[in-house]
Parts: structure tokens; sequence; C-alpha cells
């Protein structure tokens, strides 16, 4: 069973050569944590999404280890050096070992 | 007549008082299953070598949060970012959830900047610890507490 997680990426859409810039993520998920009881008092288990990773023109950039301690809907910001036009590449990984990718086209100049 | 009433109102604050100890059982049955203190600095031993010294990181949230299943944390480590100089991770953990993990970056001189935000849970008010390890092998660490009024983690 895969859900759609919708990932969303944000990126200034100007961006000069060399500049840092924010990159903002956003997916859409439960991150159900482990810890949490259904009405019948039964733990719900675990399914987070417990890693993201950004690459730029395919070079790794970022990578994040989730935990339950984050949030629904994990949104996580992290800065970049611009310094060239190109793609990044993201992919959360589901406990359940599904991958999401989404892609992101960056312009510098 | 008189003692049957007695009764009767006796045995619904018995079924009360059992009602309400039935209710709170899971509460105190969350309450030690809380991480401590001692289990966020065992974590973070494992994830670094070394004693990490105060300074050079700055932990970013609201002093009270509403709602403890999202709180918005930013850290943020002084740091050129060079390629000889530059941060390489930051971890954070929490020492009063069910477990201390938050999360764990990997940043490099590509990032141009050591700051990092995320949303997190607080089961309760408690301790938010970052550290972060440099290319040098220094270890910086930092910490902010924050109140949170009603707590995350599938309490409500």
């Amino acid at each position: 069973m895969t859900q759609d997680i919708k990932p969303r990426i944000r990126i200034p859409s100007q961006i000069k050569a060399g500049e840092v810039i924010e990159v903002k993520t956003l997916a859409t998920h439960d991150m159900e944590s482990g810890q949490r009881r259904d009405a019948a008092g039964k733990l719900v288990p675990r399914k987070i999404l417990n890693k993201l990773t950004c690459t730029y023109n395919g070079r790794p950039v970022f990578e994040a280890a989730l935990e339950p301690a984050i949030s629904a809907n994990p949104y996580v910001a992290f800065f970049l050096r611009a310094t060239e036009s190109g793609t990044l590449d993201f992919a959360w990984t589901d406990d359940d070992g599904t991958v999401h990718r989404a892609k992101q086209a960056i312009k510098v100049g | 007549m008189r003692s049957a009433l007695l009764s009767d109102r006796r045995r619904v604050i018995l079924g009360a008082t059992a009602l309400s100890a039935a209710a709170l059982a899971p509460v105190l049955l969350s309450k030690a299953a809380l991480a401590t203190p001692q289990a966020a600095a065992e974590l973070l031993q494992k994830l670094v070598k070394g004693t990490p010294r105060q300074g050079r990181i700055r932990l970013q949230s609201p002093e009270i949060a509403d709602n403890g299943n999202s709180v918005p944390l930013t850290v943020t480590v002084e740091s050129p970012m060079t390629a000889s100089d530059h941060v390489t991770a930051i971890h954070v953990v929490a020492d009063g959830n069910p477990a201390p993990g938050v999360l764990s970056v990997k940043l490099g001189p590509e990032n141009g900047r050591a700051e990092i935000s995320v949303r997190i849970r607080l089961a309760a008010s408690e301790r938010v610890i970052a550290v972060a390890e440099m290319a040098d092998g220094s270890l910086w660490t930092a910490s902010r507490e924050i109140t949170v009024t009603v707590g995350g983690c599938g309490a409500g």
C-alpha cells in the first residue's frame, strides 16, 4: 500500500551564481510514531519517512535521518550554495521500503 | 432506607474511583515509557565520539509551544562552510520523548550555511539538545528548554 506523499519543494525563482539559497521541502505523511493507540487501545505500528536525501546534479548535498519525533507531514529545510543550473533530486524513504522521488529544476544566472 | 441510599452513593463513588484509575493507567504507563535525560545523553554518545563543548550553535523555537505535535525548530551552527572548515553533521535529541532521537543530518561545504529547520513532536515540556560535528573533528553543543502546553506523541 503506497500512499502519495505529494512532495513539495520550494527554492527561489531568481538565483545568482554562488548564492546560498534555502531549500524547503514538505511531504504528506502521517509519520505514525508507534506510540499512539487506536480507539481500541492497541498500539498503532510505527510507519514514518525515515530518510530524506538530496543530490545536486548527482552530487549528494544533504541527508537527513528522521525519527518518530518529526511531526506529521515532515517539513525539512536546509541551505545550498547554488553554483550551476541543473536538477535537485530528492528521495524520501518510507519504513515500508518505498522510496518516493521528486525532482526540482534549479536555474542559476 | 437511609443506609440503602448511603450504600448506593458509596457504590457510585467506588465506581467513579475505579473509572478514573482506569483512565489514569495509560497515562502512567506512557509516563514510565518516556526517555530520560540519561537516555538522551546515551544516544548522543552513540552518535558522536567525544565530549562536545558548549557553543557555536543556536536553537530557535517558540519558548512556549501550544501544540507538542508540531513545534518549529531551527538549528544554526556558526561555520564558514568552506572546503576545509565546515559542519559535517548535526544531531538533535529531546530528553523527554518516548525515544530521544529527533533527527541527524549530514552537511558539507556545498550547503553554504549550516542551518536546518524542521517541525518536531514533543511529548512534554523538555530540553532539546543539538550537537554539531565539524570537519576538524571538534564537537559543539547547545540546548533549549521548550515548554509544551499540550503534548504530542499520541497523548491527545
